[in-house]
């Protein structure tokens, strides 16, 4: 399934971003921003650089950013951990969602430079040895994913409402799922997924 | 997203010295503005609708360990405990369950672990003119503009609290928690600390909708005081909305109640989704105390928090849902046990 690649490994080589990026058909596709194009329209900054530390799937990053970088815009344009996908960009789809301090947050709606503590994001969930997490084969063995957009968000938002105590039921993941979106309506299997993982997670 | 100057404050009394304002415009409008979750704030600033130039972060307050505290006179609510931590307590939701509720059903988990208990009462309106700086007329994002939603599409906005400048809905939840049990709010600032009725907080649009509450632009909430008393166990909050999880209300009820052999003590009614405002339904209160709560009370209860509204055409559904989603509440709230 190369349309889900980056969703699920942090070892494939080819991309979707790196397909994209280098042919005529990229600027077409208004999601896909190359480096440096993070804030488009946007005025220059009245204010110098920011430095900022972070700890991202346990390894320090040292960014020079802008005050307005989001964490979504600086994992994805300075640390180029593509994994993280922007939808709404406003905190309504959970396409960006990623932990910060062992918590699900959307990355969209948080400054790079206020961050205190450690992030995980989709890059980080498989094993050192590419085995991949309990949720990640899951999401394969289900069918939980079609296009595959959501599903970078969907895993970091399921492995965090295992982890939470929030998966008791079918009732209850729809509910504490319900800001990740899917389009392609891909919701039954997302639910089968978490329940087939869920054992795996708690004790993970 | 325009460009701001960043700065970190190590704590409540240097967010407030950094917040020092030199305009006399409202917190809405204010140059320097709090950053607690940011879950409003960047929203609206990648919309272009707030411009701050300086931002103070407060976010480090989160996740302090003393942020909540129950005594004989009730719960105290520190402004930096997140939706979250403040939903699943267990003694939370054992004692105020109206509280969790309207924690539970508002936002997303993602949000609801970002988001202050004080940021989410200061939370801005969804009035879709207000949201799109494409539409000239609106006069909280710009004074004195005009409002586009009085002719708009006003589906989703107020019926309760309006004026001919404003329509636009609160969208919160937990507030309407904390009026219905007679909250008092703690704010800090320049001059000191003050204490107010929480009810006393916001205020309706009248001719100055950009005036959303009574807080200075260097005030900072920092807590929240809720009474005990016997109706704190059996309360609920009902939201009524378009689709069943991660949505604004149409209509709520937060409801609590102090019975006796089935008849009302006292009733504590706030309305969400149809107001401009967090709204105490009063008049409810008052047509129910000292009465047997059947259903036929409980609709007249409803009738009397909506005998005054003001509708303007695709909203003309919002009484009656309002009125249907209060007696639902009420009779669902009687059989909580106590």
């Amino acid at each position: 399934m190369p349309n889900a690649h980056d969703a699920l490994s942090s070892f494939s080589v080819i991309t979707r971003r790196t397909i994209l990026s280098s042919t005529a058909a990229a600027s077409a596709v208004p999601l896909t921003m190359t480096r440096g194009q993070a804030t488009p329209n946007a005025e220059p900054s009245a204010a110098p650089p920011l430095s900022v530390d972070l700890v991202v799937n346990n390894r320090t990053e040292r960014l020079i950013i802008d005050s307005r970088t989001t964490l979504l815009d600086a994992l994805r344009e300075h640390l180029n951990l593509t994994g993280t996908k922007k939808g709404c960009d406003h905190g309504q789809c959970g396409a960006c969602t990623v932990h910060v301090g062992g918590k699900r947050v959307l990355s969209c709606l948080t400054l790079a430079v206020s961050i205190r503590e450690p992030i995980a994001t989709i890059e980080g969930l498989a094993k050192q040895d590419g085995s991949l997490h309990p949720m990640q084969q899951a999401f394969i063995d289900q069918d939980a994913f079609q296009c595959g957009y959501c599903t970078p968000g969907q895993i970091m938002s399921a492995v965090a409402c295992v982890k939470e105590g929030h998966a008791g039921s079918d009732a209850e993941i729809r509910e504490y799922m319900s800001g990740n979106l899917c389009r392609c309506a891909a919701y039954p299997h997302i639910v089968a997924a978490i329940k087939q993982a869920k054992s795996a997670t708690e004790s993970g | 997203m325009r460009g701001f100057e960043y700065v970190r404050a190590a704590d409540p009394a240097d967010a407030i010295h950094a917040a020092r304002q030199t305009s006399s415009a409202p917190p809405t409008l204010a140059p320097t503005q709090f950053l607690a979750g940011g879950t409003t704030l960047l929203d609206l600033m990648k919309l272009d609708i707030m411009r701050p130039t300086r931002v103070v972060d407060i976010s480090g307050f989160r996740n302090r360990t003393d942020g909540i505290a129950f005594d004989r006179q009730g719960l105290h609510l520190g402004a930096f405990v997140t939706m979250a931590e403040a939903a699943d307590h267990p003694d939370i939701r054992r004692d105020y369950p109206i509280i969790a509720q309207s924690l539970d059903l508002a936002a997303s988990a993602q949000i609801r672990n970002m988001a202050t208990l004080g940021g989410n009462v200061l939370q801005r309106t969804r009035c879709s003119y207000f949201r799109d700086t494409s539409w000239q007329a609106c006069n909280k994002r710009s004074p004195g503009s005009g409002c586009a939603a009085l002719r708009g599409l006003n589906r989703k906005h107020a019926v309760l609290g309006t004026s001919e400048n404003c329509i636009a809905t609160y969208p919160g939840d937990f507030a309407q928690a904390l009026v219905a049990l007679g909250a008092d709010i703690e704010i800090a600032g320049p001059s000191g600390a003050r204490r107010v009725k929480f009810e006393d907080l916001h205020v309706a649009p009248d001719a100055h909708p950009e005036i959303e509450t009574i807080l200075n632009p260097d005030e900072l909430i920092t807590g929240f005081a809720v009474p005990a008393g016997p109706w704190t166990r059996r309360s609920l909050y009902l939201k009524v909305r378009d689709r069943e999880s991660y949505e604004f209300a149409l209509a709520s009820a937060a409801v609590a109640l102090d019975l006796h052999d089935g008849v009302v003590n006292e009733a504590r009614i706030a309305l969400g989704g149809v107001a401009t405002k967090p709204w105490r339904a009063r008049e409810a209160e008052a047509a129910l105390k000292g009465r047997a709560l059947s259903e036929a009370n409980a609709r007249q209860a409803a009738e009397a928090a909506f005998a005054t509204t003001k509708t303007h055409g695709h909203n003309d559904y919002k009484p009656e849902l309002g009125r249907r989603t209060l007696v639902r509440a009420l009779m669902q709230a009687a059989t909580v046990e106590a």
